[in-house]
């Protein structure tokens, strides 16, 4: 015996920003954890200096989806992905599993912080120091512009040599957004950021993530529909490792074309 | 109006509350057993020690009979056997530890690996010492400082292989991600970030397979054999601690059997504060 779904509206709506602004462009994009499909033929378009918000209920592959834009899943065996990322002129998944250089241009940050076991300091020149070799000056410098931006700088300019792990949770995820800026990708990925985060440190991650978008694209995962409303240009809508709706935000929360969706926001279910 | 119904049986609780003293009481006897022999091995060791013990234990070697003297060159053998073999076990064992936890996992190979580190782990010490004693005590026609020292980096290694595995999966792989994402490749992440991490459980372990080696005497009997007198030599025999303490022990002499019962209260004192150590920094590690 097999169930029909009850809802007959398998639409996909999509309304992408123009081609020629999409820095990041996925189409028809298969994701495999073994034998498990994650993913099915997912399209996202992501804008060049705009905040993309992915949303959905959970397991519905937003997290999965945002995992493939830098290849971070090559680190386990038997995850694969099929299908197009066109970045730079070039489909990511043809390029091997020599990722390092990708993932310089394309950051990440975790949904729980992950300060490095090493000085505030020292977690930002690592990146750095990855990619080229810097003087001290210059060093000090990246340091902190980095902070600056991750409007981390005044609560640490006086211990910058002290251990990142000696920080609170919020400090320490925009200590991680620091780090990952100090290596000026052009996207910066973010896997629900502010979960683990109390109201008034999302707020403050927030606020640097508006600011960010004049120089850096951005693509973030979350729970939080307010959030998705707050920050983002353009809205994503996930269900069953589908891409259901595709959006500008300014419309996405308001009238929402698909009843999944609709079902969604008004908290229907998820 | 029906009976009251029965919810409280006093004969049930009764019993369940001697079979509870009777446990209880059995269970403090065993402890109180256990306690007592260490108690006794920790007050005979103290006493008899500390009797032994003057200043020339540490500023003179091995006595003739009768004659004043001391332990200066057993201790300095234990330090230099124990220091080469924790340097060759830390090395390698770290090393494997990695791989095991890092780039073997899952693999058919890592799994026999580990089920042979395991067998090394429990293996009999006299067994290693035989092996050295056919691997580089025949061949050389002689006893030696290095075969002693890689008798005991054999027996440390095992144990520094299996904690560092232990203390690495016990990273979060966030952590790894993290690195990764930044651009840098598995080996860097590894050795800067993921070895960082696990330093004080790696102090820990190191520790721990330095306390298991000093005790030990079997395999040093077939490797450096002993020394009377002071030596640096790494192809000469050389003193230690237990091997003295052996030899001292099953002696007629009473002079000697006091420096004996001084170099096991040496011994005892130093493998105390090495796991007192290991565990101060296994509770710092786990605050952070």
């Amino acid at each position: 015996m097999t169930f029909e779904a009850p809802d007959q509206d398998q639409r996909t709506v999509m309304i992408p920003p123009p081609e020629g602004d999409r820095v990041i462009d996925v189409h028809g994009l298969d994701f495999f954890y073994g034998k498990n499909q994650a993913l099915y033929g997912v399209e996202l378009p992501v804008a060049r200096n705009k905040v993309t918000a992915l949303i959905g209920p959970s397991g519905c592959g937003k997290s999965t989806l945002l995992r493939t834009l830098n290849r971070i899943y090559d680190l386990y065996a038997g995850q694969s992905a099929t299908g197009k990322i066109m970045f730079d002129g070039s489909n990511i998944l043809d390029q091997g599993k020599n990722s390092e250089q990708l993932r310089a241009r394309i950051g990440m940050v975790f949904q729980r912080p992950t300060p490095f076991p090493m000085s505030i300091y020292d977690n930002i020149a690592f990146g750095v120091r990855l990619h080229r070799s810097v003087g001290k000056a210059e060093m000090d410098e990246i340091v902190e512009r980095s902070l600056v931006r991750a409007a981390l700088w005044d609560e640490v300019k006086d211990k910058l040599t002290t251990s990142g792990l000696g920080l609170s949770g919020g400090q320490q995820q925009r200590l991680c957004v620091a780090r990952g800026i100090a290596i000026n990708p052009d996207v910066l990925l973010l896997d629900e950021p502010a979960s683990a985060l109390d109201p008034l440190s999302t707020a403050k991650l927030e606020s640097t993530l508006i600011e960010l978008k004049s120089s850096i694209t951005i693509v973030i995962v979350t729970h939080n529909l307010q959030q998705a409303a707050r920050i983002s240009d353009y809205t994503g809508f996930m269900l069953l490792g589908k891409m259901v709706e595709f959006r500008p935000s300014s419309d996405a929360f308001v009238s929402p074309e698909t009843k999944q969706m609709q079902d969604y926001i008004t908290g229907r279910f998820g | 109006m029906t009976a009251p119904v029965e919810r409280y049986d006093r004969l049930l609780h009764l019993r369940r509350k001697f079979y509870n003293s009777v446990f209880l009481v059995l269970t403090g006897i065993a402890t109180l057993i256990a306690l007592t022999a260490l108690f006794l091995i920790l007050e005979t060791l103290v006493v008899k020690g500390l009797a032994g013990m003057d200043s020339h234990v540490f500023t003179m070697s091995q006595p003739a009979p009768d004659e004043q003297g001391g332990l200066l060159n057993a201790i300095v053998g234990s330090l230099v056997m124990c220091g080469f073999g924790m340097v060759i076990a830390l090395v390698v064992g770290i090393l494997a530890g990695t791989w095991l936890a890092e780039y073997g996992d899952g693999t058919r190979l890592a799994a026999i690996v580990r089920f042979l580190n395991d067998i090394l782990i429990s293996a009999p010490s006299i067994l290693i010492g035989l092996f050295v004693y056919q691997l580089l005590v025949r061949p050389f026609h002689g006893f030696s400082s290095l075969a002693g020292g890689v008798a005991l980096s054999l027996l440390a290694m095992p144990v520094a292989t299996r904690a560092t595995e232990d203390i690495m999966r016990l990273q979060p792989y966030a952590l790894r991600e993290a690195g990764m994402a930044l651009g840098a490749n598995r080996g860097l992440v590894i050795r800067a970030i993921i070895w960082r991490a696990s330093t004080s459980g790696l102090m820990t372990g190191a520790l721990l397979s330095f306390a298991r080696i000093s005790g030990e005497t079997a395999p040093l009997l077939f490797t450096s054999l002993g020394n009377p007198f002071l030596s640096f030599s790494l192809t000469q025999p050389m003193a230690a601690l237990p091997t003295t303490i052996f030899q001292f022990a099953m002696s007629a002499y009473d002079d000697w059997q006091r420096l004996a019962w001084a170099g096991a209260l040496l011994i005892a004192a130093a493998v105390l504060a090495t796991n007192i150590l290991g565990r101060a920094l296994t509770r710092g590690s786990m605050q952070k």
